[in-house]
């Protein structure tokens, strides 16, 4: 499998990429480890004139934690959050979901940035990101804007993000309460045949605050405002549950696909939120 | 046509330098370049793990990753783990518990064990099958796989304390 022939680049700083952005716009992508687009481009499914490599750029691979939040670069790879352990006790959600994708060789490259840049519904990342709702910093010509990860994602692969930006930051609210990744799988490496992120917090013996975001069951990663309404000021018990899945079912729209048909996408959505919803609250 | 990249890179300790167009994946730059044939071409779309090599290291499928984008790192494939005069202790263990059958998923394999038991000298059944989990071997039924890595980190730690 050969991809089709392009120019590589490997620019030293941000303004090297921007420029040739501009100069063949559309025709020119970024890559960060590569491991979305390069099976892409062998399978001929993207065509990329201009591959634009932004290893040697500075300034993007470091986890920043504040007393408030926390700043991912864009080219921190998931194995670098797994392997981070002050960002584990800060975040855990963030560890217990790189655990998740893919396998140890693709974990060693396959970057955050690149995993919410790409717009791809099966990846991990966006959900978890309306979840946390984290912001995006993309920089272009005009300079930077931050962009809520709740508004990013408008489409497969389409996003807030123009053609000639670079996502360079994920700046994520630091995250209070219990938390669950929960992805159900056909085996390791694959994409989510659903997918639920919840952070949950807990005073005494009520939720006070909740927030619900599903993978791989749109075209778009799914924050369910509803679902996480549903179990406010309740002590997450069965009816609650119950009222968050069936608001959960409302906002999602699964198709049919070869991880299996509508009906058993959403029957395995609710049995995936429950479970999330569960251990994130007994870890509240 | 794209022009050629000078492209240099350190495989299992030796400088190597040609020129390649920018799409030339490393699984193609060792083997049919360099000849080093030990990294196999498996499902070539960066699921069974078959081309592992490390680079910089890192466990990485050379056939994810463009020999433009590893210039000027250092690889290493099984060539540079062991060879038949001296085996390496995974290797070793591979052979005496028969952790390969056809033996094609096996340089992809010990390659990855590596790096796992460097970063964990001592790992549970669990956690070799977890870290093993981007190598597919469609023989053994990875049990003789596991005793394997087991073995060989018995072994090698011995030897290490052995040393010290």
């Amino acid at each position: 499998m050969i991809p089709a022939a392009f120019e590589y680049y490997r620019p030293k700083d941000m303004d090297g990429v921007l420029s040739i952005l501009e100069e063949h716009g559309d025709d020119a992508r970024v890559m960060a480890g590569g491991h979305s687009l390069i099976p892409m481009m062998k399978l001929r499914m993207a065509d990329v004139p201009h591959l634009i490599d932004l290893q040697d750029v500075g300034g993007m691979s470091d986890i920043e934690l504040t007393a408030d939040s926390i700043r991912i670069g864009a080219l921190v790879t998931q194995a670098d959050i797994i392997d981070h352990a002050r960002l584990a006790a800060a975040a855990p959600i963030l560890r217990e979901a790189a655990l998740q994708i893919a396998d140890p060789q693709v974990r060693y490259m396959g970057t955050i940035g690149g995993n919410v840049a790409n717009g791809d519904p099966g990846n991990d990342m966006p959900g978890l990101m309306q979840c946390l709702n984290a912001s995006f910093t993309v920089v272009g010509a005009d300079g930077e804007r931050d962009i809520p990860a709740r508004e990013f994602y408008e489409a497969a692969y389409m996003t807030a993000r123009e053609d000639e930006e670079v996502l360079t930051t994920v700046t994520i609210p630091l995250p209070k309460g219990g938390y669950a990744y929960e992805k159900q799988k056909r085996k390791i490496g694959d994409y989510a045949t659903a997918a639920a992120a919840v952070q949950i917090v807990k005073d005494g013996s009520n939720c006070v605050s909740a927030s619900i975001a599903m993978t791989n069951l749109s075209d778009t990663p799914i924050y369910s405002e509803d679902a996480s309404a549903a179990l406010v000021g309740t002590a997450v018990d069965a009816a609650a549950l119950d009222a968050a899945v069936a608001a959960m079912l409302e906002d999602i729209d699964p198709t049919e696909d070869n991880r299996g048909p509508i009906a058993f996408k959403n029957h395995v959505a609710g049995v995936i939120l429950r479970r999330a919803i569960t251990r994130a609250w007994s870890r509240a | 046509m794209p022009k050629k990249m000078h492209i240099k890179l350190n495989v299992n300790g030796k400088d190597e330098e040609f020129l390649a167009e920018p799409r030339e994946l490393l699984i193609y730059t060792l083997r049919e370049r360099l000849n080093i044939t030990g990294p196999h071409i498996g499902c070539e779309t960066s699921h069974c793990g078959a081309c592992t090599v490390t680079i910089d290291g890192k466990s990485v499928k050379a056939c994810t990753i463009f020999a433009a984008q590893a210039d000027g790192k250092e690889v290493t494939t099984i060539e540079g783990i062991g060879g038949p005069d001296d085996l390496h202790p995974l290797q070793n263990a591979f052979k005496e518990h028969h952790g390969l059958q056809c033996g094609y998923c096996t340089p992809g394999m010990i390659t990855r064990a590596t790096k796992l038991l460097e970063e964990n000298p001592n790992p549970t059944e669990e956690e070799i099958r977890f870290g093993m989990a981007g190598n597919i071997c469609r023989c053994t039924g990875y049990q003789n796989i596991v005793k394997s890595i087991q073995a060989a980190a018995t072994e090698m730690n011995a030897a290490k304390e052995a040393a010290e």
